[in-house]
């Protein structure tokens, strides 16, 4: 912490005082809504405290459920509830807590941190997340009401098939988990988008990559894995529901599937999951130890490597969940190694945390404890995690109450810890008063020894021989002293979660230009001076701690010295910068509070939720609205260059509207093409593995393969609609702006219709050829590819009749175009995935030597 | 674990010793146990159990020096624990020490990989065993010249010759767990997996199911017993016999209410008309140990409620509750069921 010398003799970019008025427009553009109408706002800040409090909502509730399963425990041969009530508890509270609170919260602080850690007005998608937010919110509670009629899922988390298939499971109960979770996915890859474009385009001025808080680097590389392991959940969700529903036998062993393909699917993206939750609570870590310890991070770049080694490896480690499926020895030493080796960079996190400590003055406050307790609990967690890496030792520890004991300790420890700590330390930004440190200490040293009580019994109960997901336990076996030590445990969490409830009752109230303020004396800038428009302006930052080596920067920020100190548009505006080095590109008009997308996601929310109780009808009708909400809210997106280039401040003169590249827009579409790419990569390797288990019966005998003429008919035509696009493109540009060529909405028509011909031929031709579905897993396969990329045909061609009715309504031109780019990447992405799958599903069989 | 017999050594040590060994005792003696990894009744589950004994000595060992270092980093006068502060705890800490240490785990862990669950040590006796919701198919194919015969909810195993159990599911996934013998192995539909291990330790054990498999997954275990190798042979010539004829007219009676009930639909007794598959095979079923797939212990009794009460005792299982019959004919029922040992 020293002051700059240099800090006075700085040239400003704005001058002060600031012209009346000035800061009165700036909070009028960014007030919030009064009334019922306040869940129109789409403000990061109250949109992110409303994720916070429902995400903490649903820790409550999954916590409860495992009161009542920790007091069912409590003694042997218990009669409190009986199976089916106890199977939907722990499936529900592995659910809830893994879909409803951990991914969710995470991502509701970043909601709420992000922009102000890295001094932007808000996220580049204000609407986007306040639709994530809405349809997790309605969508969550439906789900978890479920348990009330008792159709909740009762098949565990990872809804292992055939248990989860129609056979097994006819009632609801499945459909609930497949659709309900299925549906808070999307919203979780809504929010990584978000993240992404958030962290790489709305920066502080000079925030270049190696100033990015960690906790930004965190969000990123979290983000990044939603994009990349999600896809894979999603696809296994449909598989299986199409399983469910259509009896698509992708997982039923007699027909060709096998119920270890899900498995696969599952973990690669179930195991990634863990690390996603526990990264971003990493990045609060190691915010909140420098500000305690009063000293930088030490290692930053080790830590970030640390970050990004953690995201690469943990995705190939996906089967030492499946050490037992009697995979082959080679397989098992392979997943072993990458197991053991994602040690290694949480080696290096927790080392330069304590490295900080160590070089700082660490104050006991209640974030520091809660930080003590983590490493002590994660350490644990994590040394456990190196022995179930072993597989001969899973052998013995999987599916027991090791396994339990692990992953509370890595989860707890690894994320709960870090969340409380972050409740603690974050309060006073976003309340009038901080959280009472009296009530904390003991918040903390109830769910410390709580968690030790509870869990560390479990270690032996495990190893002597007592298995996870059991309702009931017969007496004498050793387990009985051990599991009442255990219940007593949970209720000193509760305890101290309760206590926790009580501070926030008694001293949390929402603020923001009132708020409590830097109290810990911290050094990054969501300390910042702060109210609905976040800071007053934008300030440059040369360090990663900036307000330690410029003490002077909140007046400055607050009296308007920096940049954008006011809304020279007239409305929400956000910086948008370059991803490396943090330079200003443009000023990026954002939308205000609007309905478009509360309604959108109602409902979206009850399309789902409808669909899964088999109200066949009255679902189609909520999408059918849902998506015309859709258009509503994008309809007023684009707005093109609306004014002339505005000034920022210090001779800095930026447009208000650029295409390409460097627009916001376009990084999301690019990460959307991530994420479909996942799915279809994923839904080919369901392909070659059903290939893989079927050896000399793919297809299998008595097959008729269609002419090859159709798949080549097929592919000429979604190569014809592409170049038709990229030709409308080519018009586009080289025209007047105020004259757009009818050349572009011909081309733009014509190509809808050859798409759309392109994939029906690929359908039919897989119909005339008499291939069922339902016969064998080869079926489903093919037609699950030909399915897949008819809903991305489908979504494509509604995005050329958008951007038709654009061109109508004098919204596309020359300049105005973003809308035509963001079609025509998405078109030549299905050109190149319907291409793919037209060579793997008429091509691949071939190849073998079938037809 | 034999901590009870120390050496001669110095009193004091051996003051501590003592009190170190009394407080621990409570806590091994109760690792032990019919169903408990911790003691191993056969050389893989030893490796295993010796496995689990490094590791946890290891992490315990590490999970120390690392709060150690997070305690003296708090703690220690700050011109002490200054060398703490640098970039260089960081290399050693978090990156060579986790790559020497966990190098050697891995390297012991891949080295027990490849020598446990390993085929050795002669003709393994096979034993195929199918999960089914929820109890267990058991089926001892024919040894040499001893002849096949199936079983339920039961298995034995001689003393000495190891043992491969092949293991597949009609259903859902199941998993195979007898922890004082060896690792689990999932039951999966389709795929045939197999899981050896040999056993020197005779006695009675416990085998439960580790894999969701539906509503009373709790309630899915098995009896195992290991014999001496004579003693088994004459448990697999006994087990192979038809059932004998009841000779008391009450549990002819038995019978009789058993066809008339329908019973032989689902369950096979070897040696009359009674050929069902469904359920388990009951030629023997008086000489099991427990019934209910481990649930009660075998006798008259707990057969009678068992049968009347299915549904309520264990609620989901395939096996309706035939609560109309009397306590009389109920009695009869068991005691012809009894009297097949």
């Amino acid at each position: 912490m020293k002051a700059s010398p240099t800090s006075e003799n700085i040239d400003y970019p704005n001058a002060v005082p600031r012209p009346p008025g000035e800061l009165e427009e700036l909070k009028r553009i960014w007030a919030s809504p009064k009334g019922f109408a306040i869940v129109t706002d789409v403000n990061n800040t109250n949109v992110g405290l409303w994720y916070v409090g429902t995400a903490l909502l649903f820790f409550i509730l999954a916590g409860i459920l495992a009161l009542i399963m920790r007091t069912q425990l409590a003694l042997p041969e218990s009669n409190l509830v009986g199976h089916d009530f106890y199977n939907q508890l722990f499936t529900m509270h592995g659910t809830v807590m893994m879909f409803l609170f951990a991914v969710p919260a995470v991502e509701a602080a970043s909601v709420y941190l992000l922009p102000n850690m890295q001094a932007a007005r808000d996220l580049p998608f204000p609407r986007l997340s306040a639709y994530a937010f809405w349809a997790y919110f309605i969508g969550g509670l439906v789900f978890f009401g479920s348990l009330f009629w008792g159709v909740a899922p009762n098949t565990g988390w990872y809804m292992y098939p055939p248990l989860t298939s129609y056979q097994y499971s006819p009632g609801d109960n499945a459909d609930w988990w497949l659709l309900g979770i299925g549906f808070i996915e999307i919203s979780a890859i809504a929010g990584a988008i978000e993240i992404i474009v958030g962290v790489m385009k709305t920066r502080a001025v000079g925030m270049s990559l190696d100033r990015l808080p960690v906790y930004s680097w965190a969000m990123l590389v979290f983000a990044i894995m939603i994009v990349v392991g999600f896809p894979a959940i999603i696809l296994g969700t449909v598989l299986l529901e199409l399983e469910r529903a259509f009896h698509w036998p992708f997982f039923i062993a007699e027909k060709g599937g096998d119920p270890l393909l899900w498995q696969h699917l599952f973990w690669f993206f179930g195991h990634p999951e863990v690390y996603i939750i526990f990264l971003p609570a990493t990045g609060m870590v190691s915010m909140i130890v420098p500000t305690v310890a009063r000293t930088p991070l030490v290692g930053y770049r080790l830590v970030v490597l640390a970050l990004i080694a953690t995201g690469f490896l943990s995705f190939g480690l996906w089967v030492h969940h499946m050490f037992t499926t009697g995979l082959p020895k080679i397989s098992l030493s392979f997943f072993s190694a990458a197991s053991t080796a994602v040690a290694v960079p949480s080696g290096i996190q927790v080392f330069a945390w304590i490295a900080t400590i160590a070089a700082g003055r660490v104050k006991l406050t209640t974030p520091a404890l809660f930080i003590i307790g983590f490493l002590f609990i994660f350490t644990a967690g994590g040394l456990t995690g190196v022995m179930v890496a072993v597989a001969p030792f899973d052998w013995q520890a999987h599916d027991t109450y090791f396994i339990v004991a692990h992953l509370h300790y890595v989860l707890i420890g690894g994320m709960v810890f870090p969340l409380f700590a972050a409740f603690y330390y974050w309060a006073p930004v976003a309340s009038k008063c901080r959280l009472s440190e009296r009530v904390g200490r003991w918040v903390f040293g109830l769910m410390f020894a709580g968690v030790n009580v509870t869990f560390f019994p479990m270690h032996v109960t495990g190893l002597i021989g007592m298995p996870r997901r059991v309702y009931t336990y017969p007496q004498g076996l050793g387990w009985d002293a051990l599991n009442l030590v255990s219940t007593a445990g949970a209720f000193m969490i509760a305890a101290g979660v309760g206590l926790f409830l009580f501070d926030l009752a008694r001293n949390f109230r929402m603020a923001s230009e009132d708020n409590a303020g830097n109290v810990w004396g911290a050094g990054t800038l969501e300390w910042l001076p702060n109210g609905d428009y976040a800071t007053r302006s934008i300030p440059t930052v040369t360090s990663r701690d900036p307000l330690w080596d410029r003490p002077g920067l909140s007046d400055e920020v607050e009296a308007g010295r920096w940049y954008l100190p006011g809304a020279p548009t007239g409305g929400r505006e956000a910086l948008v910068t370059s991803p490396i080095d943090g330079r200003p590109q443009y000023v990026l008009q954002i939308p205000g509070p609007g309905w478009a997308h509360v309604l959108a996601a109602v409902f979206t929310a009850a399309f789902f939720l409808l669909l899964t109780v088999k109200l066949v009808m009255p679902s189609v009708v909520c999408a059918v609205i849902a998506f015309a909400c859709v258009i509503w809210w994008l309809w007023e997106t684009d707005p093109g260059p609306t004014r002339p280039p505005v000034d920022i401040g210090g001779g800095i003169v930026l447009p208000v509207y650029v295409t390409g590249p460097m627009n916001h827009s376009w990084w999301a579409m690019i990460v959307l093409m991530v994420v479909s790419g996942m799915t279809f990569a994923c839904l080919l390797f369901s392909y070659f593995f059903l290939w893989l288990v079927n050896p000399g019966a793919w297809p299998p005998p008595g097959t008729t393969l269609p002419s090859p003429l159709w798949p080549l008919l097929a592919g000429a035509l979604y190569l014809a609609g592409s170049g038709l696009v990229a030709y409308a493109s080519g018009r586009l540009r080289g025209e007047d702006r105020r004259r757009p060529p009818r050349a572009v909405p011909a081309c733009l028509g014509l190509a809808v219709a050859l798409i759309l011909a392109a994939s029906t031929a690929d359908i039919m031709a897989q119909l005339r050829s008499g291939l069922s579905p339902e016969a064998h897993a080869y079926g489903a396969a093919v037609y699950a590819i030909a399915s897949l990329q008819a809903f991305f045909v489908a979504t494509v061609a509604v995005m050329g009749l958008y951007t038709i009715a654009r061109w109508w309504a004098g919204k596309l031109d020359s300049v105005r175009r973003s809308t035509f780019d963001n079609t025509m990447l998405f078109w030549h992405y299905a050109t190149a995935q319907g291409l793919t799958g037209l060579i793997v599903s008429y091509g691949f069989p071939r190849a073998l030597g079938a037809g | 674990m034999d901590l009870g017999s120390t050496p001669d050594r110095p009193a004091g040590w051996r003051r501590r010793a003592a009190a170190a060994v009394a407080l621990a005792l409570p806590l091994l003696g109760g690792c032990r146990g019919v169903q408990s990894a911790l003691d191993a009744a056969g050389s893989d589950a030893r490796t295993l159990e010796r496995l689990s004994w490094v590791l946890f000595g290891g992490g315990t060992a590490i999970f120390l020096l690392v709060t150690m270092l997070l305690l003296y980093a708090l703690f220690a006068p700050p011109e002490r624990r200054h060398w703490l502060g640098t970039r260089r705890t960081i290399v050693v800490g978090g990156l060579v020490f986790p790559i020497v240490t966990l190098t050697a785990i891995l390297t012991y862990g891949l080295v027990l990989l490849r020598v446990t669950n390993a085929a050795g040590g002669g003709a393994p006796l096979r034993i195929e065993v199918v999960g089914e919701q929820y109890w267990w198919r058991v089926h001892y194919p024919a040894d040499g010249d001893a002849p096949a015969f199936t079983t339920a909810n039961e298995i034995q195993v001689p003393l000495g010759r190891p043992v491969e159990v092949a293991v597949t599911s009609t259903d859902v996934i199941h998993s195979f767990w007898i922890p004082n013998f060896a690792g689990k192995i999932d039951m999966i539909p389709g795929r045939v997996n197999a899981l050896r291990f040999d056993v020197d330790r005779a006695g009675i054990y416990r085998g439960q199911c580790a894999e969701f498999c539906g509503d009373q997954h709790a309630l899915m275990a098995f009896d195992v017993v290991a014999l001496e190798p004579a003693a088994f042979a004459a448990w697999r010539s006994a087990q192979a016999r038809p059932a004998a004829a009841p000779g008391v007219p009450l549990l002819e009676q038995g019978r009789l209410l058993f066809a008339r009930g329908g019973c032989g639909n689902c369950h096979a007794v070897r040696g009359t008309e009674f050929s069902g598959q469904l359920g388990p095979d009951l030629t023997h079923v008086g000489s099991r140990r427990s019934i209910g797939a481990g649930m009660f212990p075998n006798n008259a009794g707990t057969l009678a409620g068992w049968i009347a009460d299915t549904q309520h005792l264990k609620g989901g299982a395939r096996m309706p509750s035939y609560g109309s019959l009397s306590g009389e004919e109920l009695r009869a029922i068991a005691g012809y069921l009894e009297s097949l040992k």
